[in-house]
């Protein structure tokens, strides 16, 4: 009878480790399912299915041996958890069910197929079922994958490069650390399929320093992956650690990090496909576009780009976090509202209050109220909600939220992780913490949101990258739909 | 947690030769000596600089850039707190007053640790701790001090 307890950082957080040593050898330390109030998650294989026992401590561990179903902790069997039962995994189908280190159960769960695949259609017809798919990136940009990848092919060079882009840094998010933790053999893979299709021999991986377990996964595999022949005798793969920059998650800076310098963006043009890492054409993609890739080679870009709606093609590894009582990997096709996501599927807040506020696509998404949760998951339809959806992160906040202090947060935010190359994000965001400040102390309320209105157009439009070019989403979000929370609305009430 | 100021500059040379050939290695470097002293010392900035044929000043300038990278050495175990949106949300602000309000260790703030949907989260080493209140805190804290 195997034994499932996860690996994953979120189950390790709550005692997993300890827990799985409660089970002793033999224990398989798959992914996370993506449940993370119901971790540590222990799984006990039976005739019927995977039965799981949630949030066990150590000392739980012989009675849920020996009474099995009938243990006060038993959820049932997984599969069947409406949870999971309402997802279309295809990014995630592996993760939490296999060992994620064990490359045979990789290739027994579908793995290499894509690549097998690849190589049998060749670099040129790869890089075109990628541009069917209609696949874009998930970092945030949303920009197509299948047109970078297009242009680093036709980009002659001696040396190429495949960069992933791991810093994920945006608070709500944790996709791209539980690929890395969960299945980092489906990102080997993708790598090598990028490598194969524009004619790159190396590969980074440059994850952030925050996430250590992913690095050391990512790492172990990657030896694996090499020691069995599967990266191929032309193409490599590095881990690079961070060192607690979020800037460096923006491409071009993520590429100035990855050559030995500060982590300062870069102007585009030229744009990296044509001149990216120590100048050589470079695709860099996010975790969960290079993820995405073994799937959609495997079982072609129709069968992908089938899910979504829109220009918004396949599923969208969504996830759910903050206040909210099934927080958690959400992984389903673009379309489903913002209401089903945080009402029906996260099941409202964790504290019970009512939802006042959920912030979309991390520190630079904009914070959207309930009048709002009709917005359907798809890059246009939060385009023209003046948000995005960046890499799926969505933050759930009760009626307890100060929405000044989160517009203030925004700011510090921007402040602190600025990178100093461009004046409006350097400047702006100091500048607009002190305009927030004084509108917080209800000075010239007025005047001063206007100034910050303004202030706001000029990082939007005057930044060089999203750090600069998006703070204001949170920042006029909030202003615009909780007007309450901010000073001029009290003196009125006052009045 | 014992902390021992200090460094050798054999560990670095051996840093060094680890990393040599390496293309664009001067932050594997940077990263591995803040792990082997627990800072980069000023006195390491021209080695490196040296070996990697930089000018001092762009190897200060990497130092200085990113966060994780010390330019002097902790003098209390530090423990880095989430107190990002998501922490925020699940009330990050009821326990901070319990870090800040304890000599022993220092409380650093760091913006996401990826356990946004288990927060309050927070690291030690590379020891997580998640669902933290203020009995769990206590004890993270009499871990990070022992």
């Amino acid at each position: 009878m195997r034994i499932f307890v996860p690996g994953d950082a979120a189950a390790v957080a709550v005692g997993a480790d300890e827990v799985a040593a409660a089970v002793g050898v033999g224990v398989i330390r798959n992914g996370s399912r993506g449940m993370f109030e119901l971790e540590p998650l222990l799984e006990m294989e039976t005739p019927e299915g995977r039965i799981g026992f949630a949030r066990l401590a150590p000392e739980d561990v012989p009675d849920v041996l020996r009474l099995g179903r009938d243990h006060p902790s038993c959820v049932g069997l997984v599969d069947e958890l409406p949870f999971l039962k309402r997802q279309t995994r295809l990014t995630f189908a592996r993760c939490g069910i296999t060992d994620p280190q064990s490359i045979d159960e990789y290739r027994d769960h579908g793995g290499f197929k894509g690549l097998e695949r690849a190589l049998a259609l060749g670099p040129a017809a790869t890089v075109e079922e990628v541009f069917e798919s209609g696949l874009r990136g998930r970092g945030g940009a949303g920009f197509p994958a299948g047109i970078k990848w297009r242009t680093a092919a036709a980009a002659p060079a001696e040396q190429k490069y495949i960069v992933c882009n791991a810093d994920e840094g945006d608070s709500g998010t944790f996709a791209d650390r539980m690929v890395m933790e969960g299945d980092p053999f489906m990102l080997i893979e993708g790598m090598a399929i990028a490598g194969f299709a524009v004619g790159a021999t190396r590969g980074y991986i440059y994850i952030r320093s925050e996430y250590p377990h992913a690095i050391r996964a990512m790492g172990r595999a990657i030896e694996t992956a090499r020691a069995h022949g599967l990266l191929g005798p032309d193409f490599d793969i590095e881990v690079r650690a961070g060192a607690g920059a979020y800037v460096c998650g923006e491409e071009t800076s993520l590429l100035e990090s990855l050559e030995g310098r500060r982590g300062e963006v870069r102007a585009k043009p030229p744009l990296p496909a044509i001149e990216g890492l120590f100048g050589q054409p470079t695709i860099i993609n996010n975790v969960l576009t290079l993820a995405a890739v073994p799937f959609i080679l495997a079982d072609g870009a129709r069968a992908y780009a089938d899910y979504g709606m829109g220009r918004s093609r396949g599923t969208m590894p969504i996830q759910l976090a903050g206040n909210i009582r099934n927080g958690g990997l959400f992984e389903t096709g673009f379309g489903i509202t913002l209401g089903e996501l945080v009402n029906d599927i996260g099941g409202g807040t964790l504290s019970g209050r009512p939802i006042r506020a959920v912030q979309v696509g991390g520190p630079l998404g904009a914070y959207f109220p309930p009048s709002m949760f009709h917005l359907p998951f798809d890059y246009e339809a939060f385009a023209a909600a003046d948000g995005l959806i960046g890499h799926a992160g969505i933050v759930v906040f009760d009626d307890t939220v100060d929405m000044a202090k989160m517009a203030r947060f925004a700011m510090e935010f921007c402040a602190a992780e600025s990178c100093g190359k461009c004046t409006p994000c350097r400047i702006g965001s100091t500048r607009g913490l002190e305009v927030i400040d004084r509108i917080i102390a209800g000075e010239n309320v007025a005047a001063n949101r206007l100034l910050v209105e303004d202030l706001c157009e000029t990082m939007k439009f005057g930044s060089l990258c999203a750090l600069g070019g998006f703070t204001p989403y949170p920042v006029l979000s909030a202003l615009r739909h909780f007007p309450e929370d901010f000073a001029e609305a009290r003196d009125v009430e006052t009045v | 947690m014992t902390i021992e100021p200090g460094w050798a500059e054999t560990e670095v040379d051996e840093i060094l030769r680890h990393h040599a050939g390496r293309k664009g290695a001067l932050l594997p470097i940077l990263n591995d000596v803040q792990a082997a002293f627990g800072f980069v010392p000023d006195a390491v900035v021209p080695i490196v600089a040296l070996a990697l044929n930089l000018s001092r000043a762009e190897v200060h300038g990497v130092v200085t850039f990113y966060h994780d990278l010390k330019r002097a050495p902790a003098t209390r175990p530090i423990i880095k707190l989430c107190r990002a949106e998501a922490c925020q949300a699940r009330g990050v602000d009821r326990v901070v007053p319990i870090f800040e309000g304890d000599a022993r260790i220092e409380v650093e703030t760091t913006y996401c640790l990826g356990l946004c949907a288990s927060g309050p989260a927070a690291m030690f080493g590379e020891r997580l701790f998640a669902r933290l209140d203020e009995h769990s805190v206590r004890r993270l804290i009499d871990e990070a001090v022992s």
